[in-house]
């Protein structure tokens, strides 16, 4: 025994509270002052005036509630919504089938499925976006193609189809991985039961496993869904200047307009979508 | 059987359109033509443009010091916090509190630091970033240790002090050894995120530096190039062997613990 460690027995304690301390402390002050005070910061500008040349000037207004609901940035919202409500669609069904026939790869092939799903996901986020500029352009390898079959070339980029498309290639993969985690827990004795019971496949999949999957659908359409509701990038780089986004005007307001307050409304209405989606998820799941 | 024929289409689908893009990009990096778009032969030219370009080397140079920082910082926090969460609390709130920088939009947390930045009078640059990064990086890292923390022998930190050693000698030479695989784990994870990440550098670097993301943005607003193709062949294999690398990390921290 060490003579420092005979000399001052701590007591248990004490000894426990300073440790709380010393292992949670840093992570969480470092925590709040840049992550809590920002927010909170974003939510207490919605009350205030822009300054002249950005920045706020602490006057309170209540103009920036009343421009938002302004039908112009509602309709704002409601194009957002659309996008990414379709993104989500379109992923949950190319999503359900491939996670479902990975669940029933042997093992090994199995592993090679789901990392060959992730991988692309942790390539660098603009390359991804970029390189379906290469594809989508009018002299791109699609449109190169189409040419080569005798058809017109298709105008691909710089509209809400190739937005989707973007958005859709950039979250897929965590479509894929909820579900796949929800579909591999299943027992594989319940279908085997259902089928014997003379359920058709189609029953057995209506009946037994889509209702016990339902959770993997919700964390799945919930993680294609937040990051595409407010993206700025892709609707930018795909969407040209015609899709605006909630993101868009989002990074104008700050970095061009320069109506902090009013960006920072904007910013609190995308997270009240966030909020209440959760909030229905978590009923949603609790009910099933 | 019938049924399952039909469910290859959207698996082959979704296979053919992760990987067409990626494979498409590559292939035009080696282009010997001027377009990025249509192939005319193989030339490694614009590999060669690419090592000659001062923004784009400056840019690689600001990155990594962004990457290498914020991973120190969301290393050392994220551990401590995971350690603290599993150990020392029960608390839902704090869980959530650490988990929500990887939940909430990056925007939002992008205009958030811009804001307190400027409420602060802190000056933007790589040192800004930085810190913005090891935001989202710590929640990643704790979450990733925490998960080896789950499956950790409490037996031998137990016998540790039984046997006479102080929290810190306990803490440093039997916690931390079996948490390295997931400390590594996240670290990498915490290094390859900050690499990538865009959003945030762009909202919270002000006007005299650009992080290697920011770069090619910029690059890409003045129009593609093969130059960009390059760049962007040479970043997928980066992170390509990061994750490959970091797969191989956790697998061999799992047939370790299972031991």
């Amino acid at each position: 025994m060490k003579p420092q460690a005979a000399a001052r027995p701590a007591s248990p304690a004490r000894e426990r509270r300073l440790g709380a301390f010393v292992f949670l402390a840093p992570g969480l002050v470092y925590l709040v002052v840049l992550m809590l005070v920002p927010l909170a910061l974003v939510l207490s500008n919605v009350f205030f005036q822009r300054g002249r040349f950005g920045g706020i000037v602490y006057e309170f207004t209540g103009e920036n509630f009343t421009r938002l609901v302004d039908p112009l940035y509602l309709g704002v919202v409601a194009d957002s919504l659309k996008i990414a409500t379709v993104t989500t669609l379109i992923a949950l069904l190319l999503g359900y089938p491939t996670a479902y026939l990975i669940a029933q790869l042997p093992s090994k092939w199995r592993t090679i499925a789901l990392v060959a799903i992730v991988l692309p996901f942790w390539t660098n986020f603009i390359i991804r976006v970029y390189a379906w500029i290469i594809l989508l352009n009018g002299q791109g390898l699609v449109n190169s193609g189409l040419k080569a079959l005798g058809f017109d070339p298709l105008e691909l980029l710089y509209n809400d189809g190739a937005v989707v498309t973007g958005l859709l290639y950039s979250y897929l993969p965590l479509m894929v991985l909820p579900l796949y985690a929800a579909i591999d827990k299943l027992d594989p004795q319940l279908r085997e039961a259902s089928a014997n019971l003379g359920a058709s496949p189609f029953t057995t999949f209506r009946k037994v496993t889509l209702p016990l999957t339902v959770p993997g659908v919700m964390t799945g359409s919930l993680f294609v869904f937040v990051p595409s509701f407010g993206n700025f990038v892709i609707p930018e780089m795909l969407g040209g200047g015609k899709s605006i986004m909630v993101g868009n005007l989002i990074r104008s307001e700050f970095l061009k307009a320069r109506d902090w307050p009013f960006g920072s409304a904007l910013a609190t209405a995308l997270v009240a979508v966030l909020v209440l989606l959760l909030i229905a998820q978590a009923w949603a799941a609790r009910r099933a | 059987m019938r049924r399952s024929r039909l469910l290859h289409v959207p698996f082959w689908f979704t296979y053919v359109f992760l990987y067409a893009p990626i494979i498409v990009l590559v292939v035009m990096s080696f282009n010997s033509g001027k377009s990025a778009y249509t192939y005319e032969g193989f030339s490694l030219k614009w590999y060669g443009v690419l090592a000659q370009d001062a923004k784009v080397m400056e840019g690689l140079v600001n990155t990594l010091i962004v990457a290498v920082g914020s991973t120190v910082i969301a290393t050392v926090l994220g551990t401590l916090l995971a350690v603290g969460l599993a150990r020392h609390t029960r608390s839902k709130t704090l869980d959530a509190v650490a988990l929500m920088p990887a939940v909430l939009p990056d925007l939002v947390l992008a205009i958030g630091l811009l804001v307190f930045y400027g409420v602060v009078q802190f000056t933007l640059g790589l040192h800004s970033v930085t810190l913005s990064h090891a935001v989202f990086s710590m929640a990643f890292v704790a979450a990733v240790v925490r998960t080896r923390l789950s499956g950790a022998d409490t037996s031998l930190e137990e016998a540790s002090r039984d046997l006479g050693a102080g929290p810190v000698t306990t803490f440093v030479k039997v916690t931390l050894p079996q948490l390295a695989p997931g400390i590594i784990a996240g670290a990498l994870l915490a290094f390859t995120l900050s690499l990538d990440e865009f959003v945030i550098a762009f909202f919270t670097i002000g006007n005299l530096e650009q992080t290697l993301p920011i770069v090619i943005y910029s690059m890409i607003r003045f129009g593609v190039t093969p130059e960009i193709n390059a760049l962007g062949a040479i970043l997928l294999l980066v992170s390509f062997t990061a994750v490959i690398v970091g797969q191989r990390l956790t697998k061999i921290g799992e047939s370790r613990a299972q031991d």
